[in-house]
């Protein structure tokens, strides 16, 4: 029997380390060792309940085990072979006890194929990547195809970039293959993931390194490069760890290396670190951060394929892109391309997360609805709250609303509502987030990023943030919310870099779809959600006053006035919105408007 | 550049030449060969960036260049506890900032800051990958989840030695 533990990084924050400590004193304790096994594995995905326990081969599915429900788990299960009810998940809706995570509403409407092995193996194993095809697409296209052949299998699939943007994959590769011929070229993997609230990336390389390293052998075969090269950010050791070690098994078996699988087809991945830098997730600033410099980008053309890294013809592509690519070999470009949309084929991974019920990472067709993820797989909105909104493609992307709850996903769609597919970061929202305060988060985040070197970043994004803290503060004009829409087109067009050019998303996609919460800021200097603080409002109920004095006396700036055993008022004027009246009160007579 | 201005030692200077030369003194290596010197040292002050300068021949403005683009060097030593509180979008929606403010205010200090024993330090971060248990910050790599302000004190009393 195996013992699946998750030892991703939700999970291990949550302490299954000292889960599988205990599970495995306990299996000791009972001399089980040769009977059951603790495999720690990647990301099952249902972060929201962590840290997960599955049983293998019953599929048994344990959510929020504690170190102290090990014991337990060894003598009623492994031993005895009965379940463990208090730790299976029960559905919210129908309150039963679910033992098989696939009859999970988490799990029904999700289809992991660049997730395929998280969860599975032993991500430190290479011999349970193995057992699972891992390697054999990449001894497929050495042994039995072309590197053409294998570009076309990659082009018919119609695989698109992950990263955000949805350039078609194979015509990448086979710009690439065809540029320079003869000269070294390197193969690059994008793992700087920047996008806050997005962990997709990592929990890949956590969970399943060697299908990455496989990918990028097989897209070294295509295009003619016998280095690889993957950028990952220093902040991600787990994930580092892993790939260090897969990549030091990956050459012991030969898979990696000279003359890999005999065929004379050498390929050797290294590592170079981040070092924090947003800006960096774009490819020509990459480039520049791999050749130790300042991470800048550069004016495209000349694209990475042309002059890269050391000048040298380079393909990039991000880590979710590479993980697609050992399943469209082994099972064929028409089995992939038969699932999704007719633009965008195959499946996306998010991470879901923000105001919802069920976090985590999940893998979905495209095509699929935000209702069917929203309401089905993330189990609606935490505490009954009412929908607001959901956030895609981070500070490049937009807000989509109810009224894009019903549109089937892809590249192009989520472009049409003003957003885009970025690299999966999904954050729902609900009636308490103010959609103004959002924007403003967003371009607090660009303007710390942007790396200086065009005006329209540099100085645009901070005059649309100047603008958006003007309005949280209760000083906006309408001539404000015109400024804002000028500056952000303005930006658009001129700035030098995927990150600038995208930069204004977030505030035209809150205008677009909340333009009265803007106007409502302005005019009637109100937050409907009540998060912006310099236009809340205290104020005394005078029914429930009696007019103790206690809030009065407490005021640091004697706000509020009234007589003795009388209802009290609060001088909004003289108020400094520190919340101590609130406290004071015995009678619940101070609320917050 | 500022800094606390420490002067430094032989065993460091040679230190710092070992790191250098075990890339080649490679200036592409620039990057990596800054990681291990900030490993090595916790941050970089100006005259580790001077030596590093030295060792791969190149200017030391171009170093500082690096070290000053990049959010993970850091020039300014770090406290004792180095507290990061997660500022990613999940976290955010969760209420960070209250967790954050909730910080500033019992330690007395700002983002960046260290308080005056050098005991703990304050910084942001974006996105520790654990949205699950939103909001969350690290202590020391230590993940603190589901937080709220009222945790902040138990949380540092932890930390009292």
């Amino acid at each position: 029997m195996h013992i699946l533990v998750c030892g991703g990084t939700g999970c291990t924050a949550n302490a299954s380390r000292e889960v599988i400590d205990a599970l495995n004193r306990e299996l000791e304790s009972h001399d089980l060792t040769d009977f059951a096994k603790v495999v720690v594995t990647g990301c099952f995905g249902f972060c929201e309940r962590g840290p997960i326990v599955k049983i293998i081969p019953d599929n048994t599915f344990y959510t929020q085990v504690k170190p102290s429900d090990a014991k337990e788990i060894i003598e009623e299960h492994i031993i005895k072979g009965r379940k463990v009810h208090r730790l299976l998940y029960v559905a919210p809706d129908t309150n039963e006890s679910i033992s098989d995570s696939k009859h999970m509403e988490f799990y029904k409407k999700q289809l992991r194929i660049a997730l395929r092995n998280c969860g599975f193996i032993d991500p430190e194993n290479i011999d349970e990547a193995i057992a699972r095809d891992g390697y054999a697409a990449l001894g497929k296209c050495l042994t039995e195809m072309t590197p053409e052949e294998v570009i076309a299998e990659i082009k018919k699939s119609g695989l698109r970039g992950r990263g955000g943007a949805g350039f078609p994959t194979g015509v990448k590769w086979e710009i690439a293959s065809k540029s320079r011929v003869g000269e070294q070229k390197y193969v690059v993997c994008n793992a700087d993931e920047g996008d806050p609230g997005a962990f997709m990336d990592r929990s890949l390389l956590e969970g399943d390194p060697h299908s990455i390293l496989e990918a990028m052998a097989i897209c070294g075969y295509c295009i003619g490069a016998s280095k690889g090269l993957i950028y990952i950010r220093a902040e991600y050791p787990l994930a580092i760890h892993r790939l260090q070690v897969a990549i030091k098994q990956a050459e012991e078996y030969g898979l990696l290396g000279k003359n890999i699988l005999g065929t004379g087809f050498d390929f050797e991945i290294e590592l170079r670190y981040g070092a924090g830098a947003f800006v960096c997730g774009e490819e020509t600033a990459l480039i520049h951060s791999m050749e130790g410099k300042r991470g800048e980008p550069t004016f495209k053309p000349p694209f990475p394929a042309q002059s890269g890294y050391l000048g040298k013809p380079t393909n990039v592509n991000n880590v979710e892109t590479y993980a697609n690519i050992p399943v469209i070999i082994n099972k064929g470009a028409d089995w992939f391309a038969s699932i999704g949309t007719e633009k965008s084929k195959g499946t996306k991974v998010f991470a879901l997360a923000g105001k919802i019920n069920n976090v985590g990472l999940i893998e979905v067709p495209m095509g699929i609805t935000l209702r069917e993820i929203i309401y089905e797989i993330g189990g609606g909105i935490k505490g009954g709250k009412k929908f607001k909104a959901v956030q895609t493609g981070g500070p490049s992307g937009g807000c989509l609303t109810e009224k894009h709850l019903d549109t089937p996903i892809d590249y192009d769609s989520l472009v049409a509502a003003g957003s885009m597919m970025g690299s999966g970061g999904m954050i729902v929202m609900d009636e308490d987030d103010c959609m103004v305060a959002i924007a403003k988060f967003y371009l607090g985040f660009t303007v710390d990023e942007s790396c200086g070197k065009c005006t329209p970043c540099r100085v645009g994004n901070k005059r649309l943030l100047e603008i958006l803290t003007k309005i949280t503060d209760g000083k906006g004009t309408m001539q404000d919310l015109e400024d804002l829409k000028n500056l952000s087109a303005v930006i658009k067009d001129t700035a030098l870099c995927g990150l600038g050019q995208t930069s204004p998303n977030p505030v035209l996609s809150t205008i677009n779809n909340f333009w009265d919460e803007y106007v409502e800021h302005v005019t009637e200097k109100k937050c409907r959600a009540g998060q912006c603080k310099a236009l809340k409002k205290y104020v005394i109920d005078p029914d429930k006053c009696k007019g103790c004095t206690a809030c009065a006396r407490a005021c640091p700036v004697g706000a509020i006035t009234g007589v003795v055993k009388n209802p009290h008022v609060i001088n909004q004027l003289d108020c400094i919105k520190c919340g101590t009246c609130i406290e004071k009160c015995k009678f619940g007579a101070i609320s917050l408007n | 550049m500022c800094g606390p201005q420490i002067k430094i030692s032989e065993a460091n200077y040679l230190k710092i030449k070992e790191i250098c030369a075990s890339f080649n003194n490679n200036p592409g290596e620039l990057i990596n060969i800054l990681h291990k010197t900030q490993d090595h040292f916790g941050y970089l002050p100006e005259e580790v960036q001077q030596v590093v300068a030295d060792c791969l021949g190149i200017p030391v403005g171009k170093v500082y260049g690096v070290v000053s683009f990049y959010s993970f060097f850091t020039m300014k030593p770090k406290g004792k506890y180095a507290i990061s509180v997660c500022l990613g979008t999940a976290c955010y929606v969760k209420g960070a900032e209250k967790v954050l403010d909730a910080l500033k205010k019992e330690l007395n200090i700002s983002e960046g800051g260290v308080t005056e024993d050098g005991k703990f330090s304050l910084d942001v971060l974006r996105c520790v990958g654990a949205c699950g248990l939103a909001p969350v910050m690290t202590i020391n790599g230590k993940t603190y989840g589901r937080l709220v302000p009222e945790h902040v004190k138990e949380i540092l009393a932890e930390y009292a030695d």
